[in-house]
């Protein structure tokens, strides 16, 4: 049938079109003019649609990259553009194939940026590190930076605008837009436009200064236009508390590096505020403890949800969310802030703890620091910063900046409802007075609280659009759906934690038909323009340079990865205590009673700790990656005390009913040691009906009792039984350390005393026994061939790992993942045993009850074993020893038999059961993999090496710098050609992934002989080898942990904990935590 | 000596009635009874569920299995080293106790030896397919740098596992055939039908029944039994080694090696017994294999199954006495973890069911040995998998602590094998002299000799020659 249509060209027919054609009439063939089906199906195909993009291999892909790149700079550039398409003849300037460069940039976090460097490979990014210059990051990132890239490869995607289901033109929809804007003008001869606006915008939280004007500019032009404001799990507390206590919006900047004793109050400052990767470090720093300087800061947690900031505390008080409030009042009339009266909850180890809390604050003085929980009451919010006040805190430990975000809609934290804005667009729409809304990102439909029926009141206007990067279930209630390009291909701009304003850069010409909110915002206004000329534009204007300087500048901006000088001013303010409510908001209520079958309990409600709001979940590295305390994948959970699990005869998995203010939730149970009891946490963010095919049919959607009113914990909620499992799956089945020591902890005051005293108990010779034991049961630590040799100094790479530092984060873990092409495998294969992290962070249970255990942590890699076990078992010699010390695995050799996994003792080797790292599906995931590692097959087995493309690479670049063979790879902690120290920013410095990834610098990665920093932390009385009686020599170490426990307290809470909050204390066998 | 060589042959037998009633199931001059169709249906039906399984682990990978991290080696590794154990009993019969004269070995020797080579086979279809990509598990071969730009790496027990189970293989075989030469021969003159001559003749290779022939077959014989009779204690020994060599509590033991020779000729005896007892009922053989030959081979099987026995007591012994946290652990794991049922059921199966075989009256009991027999086979499949799956599944750092399930794929691969090595076994009795023919007139012969009854005369059953025929 074909090749009869082929044929059928009709020379008579062509020849009158050509003579029917006026002017110079250019044809690309006789098929062109015959307008034959099949030239209409070529003219497709040669300029797919966004469709075929996913087809595209990468040698394509690459010349397609190649060409754009050379035509039009990184600026802007199309796919395929319609101008002349030139090879990869003469490469553009910088690019050298094989050589990654890396862009300056900013993710959003909630708004806010986290300064990031991205590594570009022939014009494709593939992976994110923090920016060393950016204050919000320092170098280190987190696992939603690292896990970000993967989002912007993402198959599922929205490729097109769409209306109603269909792809339709953007053109249309502005159309529409500017007939509805039209409507919003002033009517002629009134000053502002009658009634409600017509117009809406509604968006998340906004840093952006480029967006900020445009948005103010539109609204100026269109006084019918107006923005709302809704983010579904953003520091709305602290904001509210901002305004009881000073009566004005202000972000709150914590200073960990001054703060000797801290005071958490049920928040995770380690992880997910906008600054936090910058917290973290700045709180490590205080915490590193050397032979030289044997001191380390103090942080007391009182905390419901066991957060790694609990987990990472020297004391920690499990509280229910609800009894916060009192206990900090209690500590607020201990500081002295007048008019305040608390009461601990019975117990008298809580009674100690705030006793011991409030005398050790008050010692610290100007070093204390009480920061609250973005979960707490804005009243909590609004007693710390009257406690920081009484310490002397304020402009030490803690400042005050204009905050970084705008509040365009004037509502955003309108006095005791986070959600004012939210509600009142709800209000108009139902009323009918909305005629178009424009939703800038997020997903309101799915994320909004239960009680605010935003679908239902969507359905009232004629035109409603989402910009976003998904289909989801808000771009379902609209009509229109426009695709939001990534951070990584869009101009923009973005402010910090701080107010340090970043241009976002985009490294990428958009995959598809996609468009930034400042793109759409500048169309709309009917001044379409792009987002480099838009971005450029506005800070030529705002920070005042003449065109000529521009060029200059804005590379520097570029260049730097922020705009100096554009970080928040500080601002002087006096917390009011007096305006902090009374306590009783949740005292007073008398709690329901319960129906029979069911228990009273305070509900908490969380983001997800992975995914968040629900924005990542379609996201495979966040999923896989285990939550850092529950190590769950895949799926959120209700997490319950282990108390009350006894009590109630709950198990794992089981499902239960959650009832709450008339609404019911059937989800299943998990366990978690250290949760306060009679209270309950619900993770919200999974069970999306709509999204892509990593997220679809994962977990509940807590979002359904979760109401306006009580966004983050309520009492008065009910559990009862429920029919039926569901199955979840905890990457890690064993959760205690089972008497062994992998983790060896000991308090700071006993390793002051006797530095040798981290070794284990066990560790045959070591420390004063050693003289008392027999040569046999020496572990053979002495001999060295390395150092023997007495030839030319060759490499001895080993790793140190502070456990001292490690937060237990996982962005070790997410690094590696980005970095050595590491597959994700799914659920299914996640229960099974077979995920593929090269570096695991194990988490233990310690101590000596469920009720408050002590949670520890302990990233393990190749330890890259001296003896290494799994060499001399392989029957085909694929794994082998360098001389340089690596362990190294040759996947074109392996067959296969797994003996090597078998016999390692630290189970650090993954295997390929299957062919995970498949991508002929999804050509597009293909551009995600870094050129340097092989991507492993089926049946092959894979680990850590120490990231060995780069170990090459430093040579490489140590041998092209010095013009010589051998020359000297730069190590942290090395002293350089110009007597500087090397650090983790030097170019050309040689660090792995994880190491470059971890906010605490807690790992080290270098020369075990030549002086640099890993030498110095091997040197350490706390360095000690996992399982080194195992006589495996491992290269990798650890440093043992150390906590600083406050004597007052000891031994009441120092390692056994508290059992305050529980209503019966008491043990509870340890089988309630295991989870098999 | 006579009178235990006069109950090895039971009812009234002649040269003739030996050449017979063992050549007549051959040579298709009695009927095959049904219940050899059935079972070589079902056996074929199992073979095939094998080749599917194979056929979709080919094209998904060994994640069809149940192994993981940290459990590498599963019912693959497991099913490996329980074949080959079961292999041994042919070797230790044909071999072992011909060099050492036991002349009661003649009845089951051939079957025995078929049964090694069978299970062999089946044991070497584990170690290829359980590798992640068999289709370069060539590698493992010696076949040298000239061809492949290296040597295997000879430190790992696992290339001595290919030389010990090739080599076990290759010289079973050769036992085997050697010892069929004359009864291919008796066959060959014996087949009526022209097709069978001209085949049974060419694998007799011009067997004539010489002088010459008996002295050089003999020669042959003895040299390849001296050869055998080393592997029959390397092959399982180098088996161990695979657990021996490692650092995992539980495998990394130095009592492995006899303790698993003994588990091997343990476990062979017990498949014999298994075998033997359905196959001389089917074919009305229990003259040929009497009652004394399963006495006595209940007896190997209660002395091996207790030096299997005081390895258990040993091992826990050790594990106790080593002082060492993890060894302790295992040890208790074992008994009280996740498959603490399955370890007391090893107890029960290879400890205490055997004593049974302390009675005469149970030895002497077929449908009890029977029993016993298959008990001590599970028995061995068990104790495979307490030092296998059960020594990974937590060993050193507990946070890399598993579990490891048996997937259908896994249980469909062990079906299969079981359905070839049946499959092999029934192809082997209708094809091949279940019973050494040759051997059995030299026994025959002996036992006249020493009667010093005429030579004509049928040998009489002894007085209580009834009651052990059964």
């Amino acid at each position: 049938m074909d090749q009869v249509k082929h044929n059928n060209l009709d020379l008579a027919e062509i020849r009158e079109k050509l003579a029917g054609m006026k002017g110079q009439a250019y044809w690309r063939g006789l098929e062109e003019i015959a307008e034959t089906e099949e030239f209409q199906e070529w003219l497709g195909e040669e300029f797919p649609n966004r469709e075929t993009l996913l087809q595209l291999d990468r040698r394509e892909f690459l010349k397609v990259m190649g060409a754009s790149l050379a035509l039009a700079g990184v600026a802007g550039c199309r796919y395929l553009p319609q101008e002349k398409i030139v090879p990869y003849i003469k490469a553009p300037e910088e690019v050298v194939a094989g050589k990654p460069l890396e862009f300056a940039s900013a993710m959003p976090w909630c708004g806010y940026a986290k300064g990031v460097l991205v590594t570009s490979r022939e014009g494709r990014p593939i992976k994110i590190d923090g920016n060393p210059t950016h204050p919000s990051t320092l170098g280190s990132s987190d696992i939603w930076m690292q896990a970000s890239i993967l989002d912007l490869y993402d198959p599922d995607r929205s490729k097109n605008t769409m209306k109603d289901g269909a792809i339709a033109p953007l053109e249309d929809f502005l159309k529409e837009a500017r007939e509805s804007l039209t409507a919003a003008l002033p009517a002629p001869g009134s000053v502002g436009a009658a009634g409600a606006a017509p117009v809406r915008i509604l968006a998340e939280t906004i840093t952006s200064p480029t967006l900020v004007a445009q948005l103010s500019a539109l609204a100026k032009k269109y006084p019918g236009a107006q923005v709302h404001h809704f983010e579904p799990a953003g520091p709305h507390n602290a904001l509210g508390g901002a305004h009881l206590a000073f009566g004005r919006d202000v972000d709150i900047i914590y200073h960990f590096d001054k703060a000797s004793v801290i005071l958490a109050l049920d928040g995770d400052f380690l992880q997910v505020m906008p600054g936090s990767v910058r917290y973290a470090r700045d709180w490590a720093d205080r915490r590193r403890v050397r032979k030289s300087k044997m001191e380390m800061n103090r942080l007391y947690a009182v905390e419901s949800t066991p957060t790694l900031t609990g987990a990472n505390a020297d004391h920690r008080l499990p509280l229910r969310a609800g009894d916060v409030d009192a206990f900090t009042r209690a500590v607020a009339a201990g500081l002295g802030v007048s008019g305040m009266i608390g009461s601990v909850p019975a117990g008298a180890d809580a009674d100690a703890f705030l006793q011991a809390t409030v005398a050790d604050l008050k010692s610290a003085g100007t070093g204390a620091l009480v920061v609250p929980g973005d979960n707490q009451s804005p009243a909590v919010h609004a007693l710390a910063h009257a406690m920081n006040a009484a310490l002397g805190a304020v402009g030490s430990t803690v400042t005050y900046i204009e905050p970084a975000h705008a509040d365009l809609s004037g509502q955003a934290v309108a006095p005791g409802d986070p959600f004012a804005s939210l509600k009142a667009l709800v209000t108009d729409m139902q009323a009918g007075q909305v005629k178009m809304l424009l939703i800038l990102g997020g997903n309101p439909v799915f994320t909004a609280p239960a009680d605010i029926l935003l679908p239902e009141a969507l359905s009232k206007v004629p035109v409603r659009a989402h910009l976003g990067s998904h289909e989801d279930e808000t771009s379902a209630a609209c009509n229109w759906h426009i695709p939001e390009s990534h951070y990584l291909e869009a101009w923009g701009d973005l402010r910090a934690y701080d107010g340090t304003a970043t241009i976002v850069q985009p490294l990428i010409a958009p995959l598809y038909e996609s468009h930034s909110a400042i793109e759409l915002v500048a169309a709309l206004a009917d001044k379409p323009d792009t987002g480099y000329n838009l971005v450029r534009s506005y800070w030529q204007a705002a920070q005042s340079v003449t065109s000529t300087a521009l060029a200059r500048t804005w590379e520097k901006w570029l260049n730097d990865g922020l705009i100096a000088g554009t970080a928040s001013q500080s601002l002087t303010v006096t917390a009011n205590a007096g305006a902090i409510p009374a306590a009783g908001a949740n005292a007073g209520a008398t709690p329901p009673v319960p129906a029979s079958g069911f228990e009273a309990i305070e509900v908490i409600f969380r983001p997800d700790p992975n995914i968040r709001d629900g924005r990542f979940i379609n996201n495979g590295w966040l999923q896989e990656i285990p939550k850092a305390i529950s190590k769950l994948t895949w799926d959120n959970a209700v997490l319950v005390s282990a108390t009350m699990a006894e009590r109630l005869h709950l198990a794992n998995n089981v499902n239960v009913t959650i009832k709450l203010k008339g609404r019911k939730l059937i989800a299943p149970v998990w366990i978690t040691p250290g949760h306060p009891d009679n209270s309950v946490t619900v993770y919200y963010g999974y069970g999306r009906t709509k999204t892509g095919q990593v997220g679809s049919q994962k977990g509940f959607n807590g979002y359904v009792i979760r109401t306006s009113d009580a966004p983050d914990f309520a009492s008065g909620g009910e559990i009862g039984e429920a029919p039926g499992s569901m199955r979840l799956v905890s990457q890690q089945m064993q959760q205690t350390m089972e008497g062994r020591e992998p983790v060896r902890v000991r308090s700071i005051k006993d390793y002051g005393a006797k530095p040798e005293y981290p070794k284990a108990e066990d560790d045959e010779g070591a420390g004063n026994e050693e003289s008392e034991k027999s040569d046999l049961f020496k572990t053979p630590q002495e001999y060295d061939i390395w150092a023997k040799e007495g030839k030319a100094h060759e490499y001895a790479w080993g790793m140190a790992i502070d456990l001292n530092v490690c937060i237990g984060c996982n962005a070790c873990s997410m690094a590696c993942q980005a970095e050595n092409n590491i597959p994700v495998v799914g659920k299914e294969q996640v229960a099974n045993g077979r995920h593929m992290n090269w570096i695991r962070v194990d988490r233990y249970y310690a101590g000596k009850n469920l009720v408050n255990p002590e949670i520890v942590f302990q990233p393990v890699p190749c330890m890259h074993c001296e003896k290494a076990p799994c060499e001399p078992v392989c029957p085909v010699a694929a794994t082998v020893h360098s001389h340089e010390g690596l362990n190294m695995m040759i996947y074109n050799r392996c067959v296969g038999t797994r003996y090597c996994s078998n016999n390692c003792p630290y189970k650090v080797r993954r295997f390929n059961f299957y062919n995970y790292a498949n991508h002929h599906e999804i050509p597009v995931l293909k551009l995600l993999n870094n050129p340097e590692v092989t991507v492993r097959g089926r049946g092959v087995m894979e680990k850590c090496t120490y990231c060995v493309q780069r170990i090459n690479r430093a040579r490489i670049e140590a041998k092209i710098a010095n013009n010589s063979e051998g020359a000297p790879i730069k190590l942290v902690g090395m002293k350089d050609a110009n007597g500087k120290t090397v650090n983790e920013s030097t170019p050309g410095v040689l660090i792995t992934a994880c190491q470059q990834a971890c906010p605490t610098k807690a790992i080290s990665f270098g020369d075990i002989h030549l002086d640099n920093e890993v030498k110095q932390w091997k040197s350490e009385p706390a360095n000690y080898d996992l399982l080194g009686e195992l006589n495996t020599k491992p290269r990798t170490s650890y440093l043992a942990k150390l906590r600083n426990p406050n004597p007052a307290l000891e031994p009441a809470t120092a390692n056994a904990g508290s059992v305050a909050a529980a209503g019966s204390a008491g043990s509870v066998s340890e089988a309630g935590t295991k989870a098999e | 000596m006579a009178l235990t060589q006069e109950k090895l042959i039971g009812g009234r037998q002649t040269y003739q009635t030996l050449t017979d009633k063992i050549a007549d199931i051959v040579l298709f001059n009695s009927k095959h009874p049904l219940s050899w169709y059935l079972t070589l249906g079902a056996a074929f039906m199992l073979l095939q569920g094998m080749m599917m399984t194979v056929t979709y682990l080919l094209y998904l990978g060994v994640g069809i299995w149940g192994i993981n991290q940290p459990v590498g080696w599963g019912l693959d590794i497991l099913n490996f080293v329980w074949w080959i154990g079961i292999g041994h009993a042919g070797t230790l019969i044909s071999a072992i106790l011909l060099l050492m004269r036991q002349q009661w070995r003649t009845s089951i020797n051939r079957f025995a030896e078929a049964m090694t080579l069978f299970a062999v086979s089946c044991a070497g279809v584990y170690p290829l397919l359980h590798t992640g990509r068999p289709w370069v598990a060539y590698w493992l071969m010696p076949i040298g740098p000239n061809v492949l730009g290296m040597w295997p790496q000879f430190r790992s027990p696992l290339v001595w596992d290919v030389f010990a189970v090739t080599t076990y293989l290759t010289v079973s075989a050769l036992f085997w055939f050697t010892g069929l030469i004359p009864d291919l021969a008796t066959l060959r003159d014996k087949a009526g039908n022209k097709a069978a001559k001209v085949l049974f003749g060419m694998l007799a290779m011009g067997w004539r029944g010489s002088a010459t022939h008996w002295l050089r077959y003999e020669t042959a014989y003895l040299i390849l039994a001296s050869l055998s009779a080393p592997l029959v204690l390397s092959v399982h020994t180098i088996v161990s080694f695979d657990f021996a060599v490692s650092i995992i509590p539980g495998w990394h033991t130095t009592i492995f090696p006899p303790y698993f020779v003994a588990g091997a000729v343990y476990a062979g005896f017990a498949m014999v017994l298994l075998l033997a007892i359905p196959v001389r009922a089917m074919y009305g053989l229990k003259d040929l294999i009497t009652m004394r030959h399963i006495d006595w081979m209940a007896k190997v099987t209660l002395a091996t199954g207790l030096v299997v026995f005081y390895g258990y007591c040993t091992e826990v012994f050790y594990g106790w006495y080593s002082g060492n946290t993890f060894e302790w652990f295992m040890i208790m794991n074992r008994m009280t973890g996740p498959y603490a049922p399955l370890y007391w059921s090893l107890i029960l199966c290879n400890g205490v069911v055997p004593q049974f075989f302390w009675s005469k009256r149970v030895r002497h009991n077929i449908p009890a040995v029977f029993v016993v027999s298959l008990i001590v086979s599970i028995g061995m499949w068990l104790e495979r998998f307490i030092i296998i799956p059960s020594s990974l599944h937590r060993d050193f750092l507990p946070s890399s602590w598993g579990i490891y399930t048996p997937s259908l794929w896994d249980w469909g691969m062990f079906l299969g094998t079981i359905g070839q090595f049946v499959f092999l076994m029934f192809l082997f009795v209708r094809f091949v002299p279940v019973i050494a023919i040759a051997e059995m007139k030299d026994l025959l012969h002996r036992s006249q000799d020493h009667h010093g009854d005429h030579a004509a005369t049928p040998i009489q059953a002894t007085a209580d020659g009834p009651a052990l025929v059964d």
